[in-house]
């Protein structure tokens, strides 16, 4: 039996030394990083000048606009969308985030995940229709979708950094990436769904492929659609939080000050501004995905003026009759 | 009688290859050998039929037996393997992209069993849907929407949706969105089968009142042979993708082609099937459309026909009366030269009104006892049509051979 082991550990060396073969996987992939960086040099400057500007303006514009426009175009929103609770719960949260004097810093995270996020959109949501239509896309697509969704986040930033250096626009650009998938994802699913009799009815009535697509197709997959939104601009605050390592700004910046330094609390507070960003980022955009006619934003204010505070709250019941 | 839509040698397979299926169909292996050996499945299997202008024209059979495929053959929703479809004598399967939204537009439009509307889509949105895709303008598209659902019951619930509607309801809107369009031909895949019983019968009552008001080509595809009997005026059956056999209700049952046709009468005594609704529609008489016409014309009506006697009503199909070349007759001669004459004085006495539901046991007395077919009228006072003695011996005299 001993021997028996032995004997096959030592088989195993023998096999280990003379069958593997270095396949040089990191040699081959520095080698297509150095051929695309010699041969696609135009592209990469077009495209960070492209997401340098939305960027850019983005940052620029949340941070000129005064706070209490902020809140309040975020507290309407707030009323509209979801409840008067929730508007009143992002009035009292923006009025933290100045507490803790993080403002410039979240309007920066808002402005880079918003233009993360456009771009994202921009080619995901295209990409996700093609995938629905064609058997062929999507069988390239999936794997590689698969790909993107377990690689861990900071793997992002490697070639993000490689080819645009560090700053901003690479850590949009890798925010892009990395945030696209479930938009793709999402809308393939919802197209892909949308109930056979619907669609034959769409086609019945006359309906050519683009408008098969707008009227009977698209609203049908809203839902599906706007969970995808809502998971990209999810994906994409904490992707731009991690690029403040690469020097992309915003609220990742005292969390990474917290963790360099051990500075606990600072940490802390750029841990809570994030929260906050997500919380109500995520409300506002989940409430889109409802495929409640919720009353509209002029209804909710007069019912919240109107009606007394023993209102138990449920806003979306329909009108106060 | 002209053809409206012909159907031949048409093939439907699904699977990898079609072709190779296809040989083998023609070699005659059975539907059940060829998805054993390739996996594709036969979905209808050398069909030919015609459709009349003007008449509704079901498909009966059992789950599965390709029903589906078929009505989706005709309007390409599905494209035939092998065949033809003619509509108007125009072959669709050699229709281009193009032309075949425009017939979809124009021609032909579909009643689904799941009703199919859009739910972000208020009732008169999905009302106007067909209009909208071919680009009709807004004002016009609503107006005739609105028109549709008004002709359907359901004027007061444009700005609804459809989630808040119930089924019924919700079936009616697509009933109105199929007649928005103003369609040639009507096809219905199984639009009532997801509704109650109670509501079935009374969408089937819908549709034939929408038919007495506009004639339309309709083709209705039903499992249940209760509602094939009721709505149908010819009936062709499938049997595995196969059309077994075509005929009225009246020639399927007295001679069904095989064992299949005769399963489905196994448990149904027909003389309780039918009413004097059933056959009354079948029968075709020389109606005079508007109250107040004149004697004279319509004396001249009657003889351009050939028609011993014809029904008067009004333009909501309320009955008014039967008036016969003989009546008629007799007051044009009491009428000075230039004289039209009153229409209402020539309407016979002597003929009995039949309400629609009265069973054909009891009809035999007035029908025997009035000189001219007997005018139908259902609860309204709505014209439905005539029973003549013929049509009602040789119904009574096929139910008595089937209890035999
Ligand atoms: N898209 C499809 N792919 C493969 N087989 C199909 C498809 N559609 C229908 N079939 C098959 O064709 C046959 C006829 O189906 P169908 O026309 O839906 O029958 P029915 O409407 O009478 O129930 C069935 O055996 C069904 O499984
Ligand atoms: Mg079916």
């Amino acid at each position: 039996m001993m021997h028996l082991l032995a004997d096959s550990s030592g088989l195993w060396n023998t096999l280990g030394s003379d069958l593997t073969i270095d396949l040089h996987i990191g040699e081959g992939f520095t080698a297509i990083v150095n051929f695309m960086q010699a041969h696609f040099d135009l592209f990469f400057t077009i495209v960070a000048a492209i997401i340098s500007f939305v960027a850019d303006h983005l940052t620029t514009f949340f941070n000129w606009l005064p706070a209490p426009v902020i809140f309040i175009a975020l507290a309407l929103l707030a009323l509209w969308r979801v409840s008067w609770q929730f508007a009143l719960f992002v009035l009292v949260a923006l009025y933290v985030v100045i507490g803790m004097d993080l403002w410039p810093e979240t309007m920066d995270t808002l402005g880079l995940v918003l233009a993360a996020t456009l771009a994202a959109l921009g080619v995901g949501l295209p990409l996700g229709v093609l995938m629905a239509k064609s058997d062929a896309v999507r069988a390239v697509a999936r794997p590689i979708l698969d790909f993107m969704q377990t690689l861990p986040a900071f793997v992002y930033l490697i070639p993000a950094v490689i080819f645009f250096g560090t700053g901003r626009v690479p850590g949009v650009i890798a925010t892009v990436i990395f945030s696209m998938p479930p938009a793709v994802r999402l809308m393939n699913i919802g197209i892909r769904h949308v109930p056979v009799e619907n669609v034959e009815a769409g086609k019945a009535f006359g309906c050519n492929g683009l408008q098969l697509l707008w009227r009977v197709e698209l609203p049908l997959a809203l839902p599906s659609i706007m969970a995808g939104i809502n998971q990209t601009i999810m994906l994409a605050l904490s992707m731009v939080v991690i690029a403040s390592m690469i020097g992309a700004g915003g609220l990742g910046d005292p969390v990474l000050a917290g963790i360099q330094q051990l500075r606990l609390g600072i940490g802390f507070q750029g841990g809570l501004g994030v929260v906050i960003l997500a919380i109500i980022l995520d409300r506002l955009t989940q409430s889109f995905g409802d495929r409640k006619r919720g009353d509209g934003l002029f209804t909710r204010l007069k019912a919240l003026f109107t009606r007394s505070a023993s209102d138990d709250g449920n806003t979306h019941s329909k009108k106060a009759a | 009688m002209t053809t409206k839509l012909s159907v031949k040698n048409v093939y439907k397979v699904f699977g990898p290859d079609p072709k190779d299926a296809m040989k083998r169909v023609k070699r005659g292996e059975t539907k059940d050998q060829i998805f054993a050996e390739t996996g594709a499945t036969v979905g209808v299997s050398d069909a030919s039929f015609d459709i009349h202008s003007g008449e509704i024209f079901v498909i009966m059979g059992l789950s599965g037996s390709g029903k589906s495929t078929m009505v989706r053959m005709l309007n390409r929703l599905i494209d035939p393997t092998s065949g033809s479809v003619s509509i108007d004598g125009q072959d669709i399967t050699q229709m281009t992209r193009h032309e075949l939204i425009e017939l979809r537009r124009r021609d032909i439009s579909m009643v689904f069993q799941s009703f199919a509307l859009m739910p972000h889509q208020t009732v008169l949105e999905n009302t106007a849907f067909g209009l909208a895709a071919a680009g009709v303008a807004r004002g016009e598209r609503e107006q005739r929407a609105q028109a549709a659902l008004e002709s359907v019951g359901l004027g007061a619930n444009s700005n609804s949706f459809p989630d808040e509607l119930s089924g019924g309801m919700k079936q009616r809107v697509g009933l109105a969105r199929a007649l928005a369009v103003d369609p040639g031909i009507l096809l219905m895949d199984e639009a009532f089968s997801a509704l109650d019983p109670l509501i079935r019968t009374e969408m089937q009552d819908e549709l034939l009142r929408l038919q007495s008001e506009h004639t339309r080509t309709v083709v209705f595809i039903t499992h249940d042979l209760d509602e094939a009997m009721r709505v149908g005026d010819r009936i062709a059956i499938m049997q595995s993708g196969r059309v077994v056999q075509v005929g009225t209700p009246e020639e399927i049952v007295r001679s069904p082609a095989n064992d299949y046709v005769r399963s489905f009468f196994r448990d149904v005594n027909v003389s309780h099937v039918f009413t004097a609704g059933d056959v009354a529609r079948r029968d075709q008489v020389t109606v005079i459309e508007r109250a107040g016409v004149s004697v004279r014309a319509a004396l001249e009506l009657l003889k351009r026909y050939d028609r011993p006697a014809g029904v008067v009503h009004d333009r909501d199909r309320k009955y008014l009366g039967t008036v016969s070349v003989d009546s008629l007759l007799g007051c044009v001669k009491g009428l000075g030269r230039r004289d039209e004459g009153k229409i209402e004085a020539a309407f016979l006495h002597d003929v009995p009104v039949i309400d629609k539901s009265t069973p054909l046991n009891d009809l035999l007395e007035p029908v025997a006892e009035s000189p001219y077919p007997v005018p139908v009228v259902d609860e309204n006072g709505r014209y439905c049509g005539t029973i003549s003695r013929a049509i009602l011996l040789l119904t009574l005299n096929r139910s008595e051979e089937e209890a035999a």
